[in-house]
């Protein structure tokens, strides 16, 4: 499960900039369903002794366990893949109706370059689910972009108390080097 | 012939006397009451800020006191709720079997019957022990009542032994008077950040 020890030092990446946001922002749980373009994003927030993180056994549970850090007085964000949404749809139902803030980065699966077709039905459609369970939602096609784009989500979220998604297009998380320099 | 879903009308604990019983003199107890009869239960017992019932998010009670208790380390939590809607988010035990959180206590008023819906037999009432199941999600507390002499001991156990904890409690399949709580979501959550603020002097 450990990452490849690298000899050079890394470079800096998208996920270390989301990994700085949620610090930036306060967020201090982060509850996933991994997939392998979350893999670093989920392994800078393990090591990270400020942040406690939470493996789910479906994505519903992240939602839930959201509301319950909200009503403790802490931030909490989800993070999994497209075909997570369909598993969450009824929770979303009860932190809209108690508006509770809520925020999650989703990997993109079903775009270009997938390999399974079974990932796309939920590839296709989940902006639209998402959509009429009440979330505002902004795309991520390049890395460059990703650090204003989530920035500017989880400051909407907490402050609006909304609900705010954000997606990363496969093809940005597909391309073997993470790197954006 | 449905023998084993007759079995639990004549269990000798009463839900709403259980759960009078584990809530008094709460001090400061967070509770988390399950969608159903566990939140009519908790209600009433008396309708309090630091109670959160609920009306949907079925399968997401204990989920919910475990994101609770993780941001509250110093209070104790207790979901309460019931055999279907544990039954529906049977993988959180494992997730808190995962996490250990001191803090954290679930019980489950398991009548082996879908209550609000008929009363329809659940998965309890034939081959499924959840305290078993919860002990083998990793929550090493975990054990089942069915006798009043019980209570007070489960009781003690559930607000003051290190968590997490999991006490299943066979309760009669009745029917009972509905005492709701407040319905708006938004204003439950409001109270009981407030509250919890003003306990902790925040």
């Amino acid at each position: 499960m450990e990452p490849k020890k690298e000899k050079t030092r890394e470079p800096q990446t998208w996920a270390n900039r989301i990994h700085e946001v949620f610090k930036s922002h306060g967020i201090t749980q982060v509850s996933y369903v991994p997939d392998a373009g979350h893999s670093r994003l989920i392994q800078l927030c393990r090591d990270d002794h400020d942040l406690r993180t939470v493996v789910l056994t479906t994505e519903e549970e992240g939602v839930a366990l959201a509301t319950g850090a909200w009503l403790g007085g802490q931030r909490s964000v989800l993070l999994m893949q497209s075909s997570g949404v369909g598993n969450c749809i009824n929770m979303f139902s009860m932190i809209r109706e108690c508006r509770i803030p809520f925020f999650t980065v989703i990997t993109m699966r079903g775009e270009k370059g997938e390999f399974n077709p079974w990932q796309f039905p939920m590839g296709r459609n989940a902006e639209k689910h998402l959509k009429l369970c009440g979330f505002e939602i902004e795309r991520v096609e390049k890395s460059t972009e990703t650090q204003q784009v989530i920035d500017q989500m989880v400051k909407q979220v907490f402050m609006n108390s909304s609900m705010g998604a954000v997606l990363l297009s496969q093809q940005m998380i597909g391309v073997k080097t993470f790197s954006d320099e | 012939m449905n023998e084993p879903g007759k079995r639990s009308l004549n269990y000798p604990l009463r839900r709403r006397e259980v759960v009078q019983e584990l809530l008094k003199s709460r001090e400061g107890l967070l509770v988390v009451a399950g969608l159903g009869a566990p939140a009519w239960d908790a209600t009433a017992s008396g309708d309090h800020p630091l109670t959160f019932p609920l009306w949907g998010g079925m399968g997401g009670a204990v989920s919910i006191g475990l994101g609770l208790a993780l941001a509250q380390p110093n209070q104790r939590v207790l979901v309460i709720t019931g055999d279907g809607e544990m039954l529906m988010g049977l993988g959180s035990l494992s997730t808190v079997g995962l996490q250990q959180p001191k803090n954290l206590a679930v019980v489950v008023l398991d009548n082996e019957h879908f209550g609000e819906t008929g009363m329809q037999t659940t998965h309890t009432a034939g081959s499924v022990n959840l305290a078993e199941i919860a002990r083998a999600s990793g929550i090493s507390s975990s054990w089942t009542i069915r006798e009043a002499s019980e209570i007070s001991t489960t009781r003690e156990k559930l607000l003051h032994e290190e968590g997490p904890l999991f006490c299943g409690i066979k309760v009669r399949a009745e029917t009972l008077p509905l005492v709701l709580p407040p319905k708006e979501g938004e204003i439950l959550q409001k109270r009981f950040r407030n509250a919890l603020m003003n306990e902790n002097g925040d």
